[in-house]
């Protein structure tokens, strides 16, 4: 099973029965799928549309999600402006974000907007986001192409916002940060806590009841 | 009773060199574009471009990044727009990365008669150097200043003669914030309306705010 997919399938657990949700482009636009069924959310686009839902047909004029992508309302659906939308995110109305990073430290602080000399898209809305959604999950993967860890002592990239993450979920393991400690409270299942701790640079605690990641509803 | 019907010719009359716009629209979308293509043709260059991102070359206002016709660019994402990198990496394009959220209160603030604005988002990050901090109850705020620009370009569904704009789904984006905060206001719309056609309820930006009027298409 493709990584993206299983860190999907366990970030979707984060997510409760009402919540309004911003995913982020890529990886998070993925949670949906692994929902269980009796787990309904609100997605909110920061582009000015909360009741975000499938494209069905064919695309509308002047209808997008965050990536620009067409895509469809549901029932009770609200468009706005962009003042509004980030109010929406800044004032607490936004119950998790899910993000994509491409660094996590121990203090919980992300970087996932710029690699200096070589890619500079732009921070978006991820700051915002970040800095104001009541509950904040990095899902990424867990190491670089060239196998380095992405979970370190100190982020080297800029910051994104600092100590702002309550959630790191990654293909071997989910980190939570409570009173500014990392801790180990899942790992993939067949890892151990001491696999993780081999792919992982940050210095993190293991939670009393750190157990293995469900990732039963992969198979649906 | 009104008359901001403007044409073609008229509006180009009044762009110059160097001057500042703001602009609606995300990825293009809701991005007036019949303007921006009286701006290309025009031949106008060294703009200073103030909105949430510089779309795809060949979408929105990225024609203009495209022509090598922007000088300066206050967006929030750059990254669809790999002719925008290219040119803030050679240093033809001056390019102020804002936050977007803090964009849009920034555009806002420009129009609403406000100083400034405090939000955390940018605290510890590159985005809070050099700017000033306060802390209000234990709580660390950049303070974010107003932005204005010599005109702004808004893309609308439908207006009335008194420049009342309606707007369509996710193309409002930025649109009734930089309608506020330029000292004329120029509005893109599909439809123009008599007075009294919009119900007065459903008006999200007054006309008061929109100084002309275009159609999108001309019948």
């Amino acid at each position: 099973m493709d990584v993206k997919e299983r860190i999907a399938c366990r970030v979707a657990q984060e997510l409760k029965q009402g919540d309004v949700v911003n995913l982020g482009i890529g990886l998070p636009t993925l949670v949906p799928n692994y929902l269980p069924s009796d787990v309904t959310i609100t997605l909110q686009s920061e582009n000015g549309l909360l009741g975000m839902g499938p494209l069905q047909g064919q695309p509308v004029p002047n209808l997008t999600n965050a990536g620009g992508k067409p895509c469809g309302t549901l029932p009770g659906a609200a468009f706005f402006d962009s003042a509004m939308s980030f109010s929406i995110i800044r004032g607490g109305h936004v119950d998790a974000t899910v993000l994509g990073g491409l660094q996590v430290d121990q203090h919980g602080s992300l970087a996932n907007w710029m690699v200096p000399g070589k890619m500079v898209p732009g921070m978006g809305g991820a700051m915002d986001l970040v800095s104001g959604a009541k509950k904040v999950v990095v899902a990424m993967e867990h190491c670089t192409r060239d196998g380095g860890s992405k979970v370190l002592k100190t982020c080297t990239l800029p910051l994104t916002a600092r100590s702002k993450v309550n959630t790191l979920i990654t293909e071997y393991a989910v980190f939570k940060f409570k009173e500014g400690k990392m801790l180990l409270t899942e790992y993939a299942p067949g890892l151990s806590v001491e696999a993780v701790r081999a792919v992982t640079e940050a210095e993190f605690e293991v939670s009393p009841d750190c157990h293995e990641m469900d990732l039963s509803l992969l198979t649906r | 009773m009104y008359n901001k019907r403007i044409s073609p010719d008229a509006f180009v009359s009044r762009l110059k060199d160097g001057m500042s716009i703001m602009f609606g629209g995300f990825m293009g979308c809701g991005t007036p574009e019949r303007i921006v293509g009286l701006l290309l043709d025009s031949g106008v260059r060294d703009l200073t471009l103030i909105g949430n991102d510089s779309a795809l070359p060949n979408t929105g206002v990225g024609v203009l990044v495209a022509n090598r016709r922007v000088k300066r660019l206050i967006a929030s994402h750059i990254g669809t727009n790999p002719l925008t990198g290219q040119q803030m990496i050679n240093g033809e394009l001056d390019v102020e990365l804002v936050p977007q959220g803090t964009l849009a209160e920034r555009i806002r603030c420009g129009g609403a008669g406000l100083g400034g604005v405090l939000t955390q988002t940018g605290v510890g990050t590159v985005v809070g150097e050099g700017k000033t901090h306060l802390t209000f109850d234990g709580v660390e705020y950049l303070v974010e200043r107003p932005l204005r620009a010599d005109m702004a370009i808004v893309k609308a569904r439908a207006a009335d003669e008194a420049g009342n704009l309606v707007y369509d789904k996710t193309a409002r984006n930025f649109n009734p914030l930089v309608a506020m905060a330029a000292d004329w206001v120029i509005a893109e719309v599909d439809e123009l309306l008599p007075l009294g056609s919009l119900d007065p309820e459903a008006v999200i930006t007054p006309g008061v705010m929109i100084s002309a009027l275009m159609l999108t298409e001309e019948s």
